[in-house]
């Protein structure tokens, strides 16, 4: 078990060294993945902040209850109280039908239009404010709102904010598309760079063997590399979306202040980026893995 | 040296009947049978593609017999299974032809690769890579680069690197090639020095000088090949 412990020790402190033999090629490699990461944890950063920004804006979700233009006083007075009951519902407002004649004829537009009625147009209503946005449950509670006695209309107010919800769930699938092709690219990188490694150290393999190393003590150093260089390809991902997210703040900061708002984009939280790194680290392993399995088996002796 | 392994005939090395044929069909070893015993000197002679070197490759499965069977330290290692090949070769020190060192690290490093590979520990391994650097005379030189050594010093340093993890069988192909006479007496010494302590040595050699200076050290025994068939074999020194 020591041994074995000391082994990897070894191929550890041996890719450490090999990577700083190399710094230049190194630091293009680690480069060369790092963008090719930067490209779909930035746009996930991206995402990540538009759909704060849309919780932000959105507020509470509300529904607005028209009722029947027949209904009578004591009936409209009813739904009030029902509508507290309800468990979903954080705050009732009532909108006679009056008072929202008044607010029309305020508009000059629908002045003359208004004139020319005979009687009021418009319902009473009530401004149901929810403690929850979850679209299934606003649903399902305007449903049953629209069967109560002279309820006409239901309105979900806040249908945009699914709309924007739907369309973040869309940008994330693109990130997910973008991510796996991209991944491909670390793979390939990460593939050729351990083939000239193992082009490289040929005699060193061949006579390691030779003189009784395992297939796993000549793998393992090329793993630990393959994954190291994952590693520093994903940090240098995470820097760079850092620093173009820091860019951009810039603008933002302008056009925020043009809604008197003070939002800013914020940088991945650590758990994605503890996440982007892992993935970076075991694709560098994947793709050492593929190259070590392809082209060891073309030395002698086996 | 390694305890070796017993085996109920008392042979480290035992050829049964070993044939050898290479991809295209040319037979490089028909019928082999010898063996060597514990600490015996062996000299195995022959001109050049007798079959020496195929013969010594077998033993630590470099290459794998067509039939017959090869016994070293008593296992068969004919049909041995690729992933125990490994631990085979740690026990038997080669030293090869074209020496095999490697000319991007130190003379110190060529020595410490075998420990490296079996995960010795570093001031362990230190300490046993310059016991067998001081065994060969190259101490002085362990810092230096194998390109600027001698001949005869490379070869001294190939040899270091076979007994670095104390094996108990040394095979050795052609160990005096290209050396002149001293360098070649050096180098012939120091496998009768190991002998002296028991250790096993199979060494391919045409060179019968070579094994005249040997023998006058130490009890040695030569077989020869001819064309891949077992031709003779001989008891020299002071058993003779």
């Amino acid at each position: 078990m020591k041994a074995w412990l000391r082994l990897h020790g070894m191929a550890f402190g041996a890719t450490l060294a090999r990577l700083a033999r190399t710094p230049f090629a190194t630091l293009l490699n680690v480069l060369v993945i790092g963008i090719a990461l930067a490209l779909p944890a930035g746009a996930y950063a991206l995402l990540v902040n538009l759909q704060q920004a849309a919780r932000g804006i959105s507020g509470d979700p509300e529904l607005s209850v028209f009722m029947a233009l027949d209904a009578k006083k004591d009936e409209v007075a009813a739904i009030g109280p029902r509508l507290k009951a309800e468990a979903l519902v954080a705050r009732v407002d009532f909108k006679p039908r009056e008072a929202a004649l008044d607010e029309l004829k305020k508009n000059p537009a629908m002045g003359d239009v208004l004139v020319a009625l005979n009687q009021n147009p418009l319902p009473d209503a009530y401004v149901v404010r929810l403690s929850v946005n979850d679209g299934d449950a606003l649903e399902k509670l305007a449903a049953g709102i629209r069967s109560w006695p002279k309820v006409e209309t239901v309105q979900i107010d806040s249908a945009w904010v699914r709309r924007v919800a739907a369309a973040i769930d869309l940008g994330r699938m693109g990130v997910l598309v973008l991510a796996g092709l991209l991944s491909f690219a670390l793979l390939a990188v990460t593939f050729n760079t351990i083939r000239l490694q193992i082009l490289t150290q040929r005699e060193e393999i061949e006579v390691s063997k030779l003189l009784g190393a395992t297939d796993s003590t000549i793998r393992r150093p090329f793993y630990y590399y393959g994954a190291l260089l994952g590693l520093l390809g994903g940090g240098a991902a995470g820097l760079i979306v850092y620093a173009a997210l820091q860019f951009m703040n810039r603008g933002v900061a302008e056009f925020s202040k043009l809604y008197a708002s003070d939002f800013r984009l914020e940088f991945l939280p650590a758990g994605d980026l503890g996440a982007i790194l892992a993935f970076a680290a075991i694709l560098g392993w994947m793709g050492a893995w593929l190259s070590v399995t392809r082209h060891l088996r073309e030395f002698e002796p086996h | 040296m390694q305890a070796p392994a017993k085996e109920k005939s008392g042979a480290m090395i035992e050829f049964s009947a070993v044939h050898k044929r290479y991809p295209g069909g040319y037979e490089a070893l028909k019928n082999v049978s010898f063996s060597v015993a514990e600490g015996e000197l062996v000299f195995l002679l022959g001109h050049s593609g007798a079959g020496k070197s195929t013969l010594l490759k077998l033993i630590p499965v470099i290459e794998r017999v067509n039939s017959g069977i090869v016994m070293v330290g008593g296992q068969n290692v004919s049909k041995m299974r690729s992933s125990a090949i490994p631990f085979l070769r740690r026990n038997v020190g080669q030293i090869f032809q074209d020496q095999k060192l490697l000319y991007d690290r130190s003379v110190f490093d060529n020595v410490m690769l075998p420990l490296n590979v079996t995960g010795v520990h570093p001031r362990d391994g230190a300490r046993r890579a310059r016991a067998a650097l001081d065994k060969v005379g190259l101490l002085p030189r362990e810092k230096a680069n194998p390109i600027a050594l001698s001949g005869g010093e490379q070869q001294r340093l190939a040899i270091a690197r076979a007994i670095v993890n104390r094996p108990s069988i040394l095979i050795a192909d052609e160990p005096t090639a290209n050396l002149d006479a001293n360098y070649a007496a050096e180098i012939i010494d120091l496998f009768a020095a190991f002998s002296q302590v028991g250790v096993t040595a199979l060494i391919a050699t045409h060179d019968a000088n070579a094994v005249a200076r040997a023998s006058a050290k130490v009890k040695t025994r030569t077989i020869e090949l001819r064309a891949g068939e077992l031709v003779a074999g001989a008891v020299n020194g002071d058993a003779a």
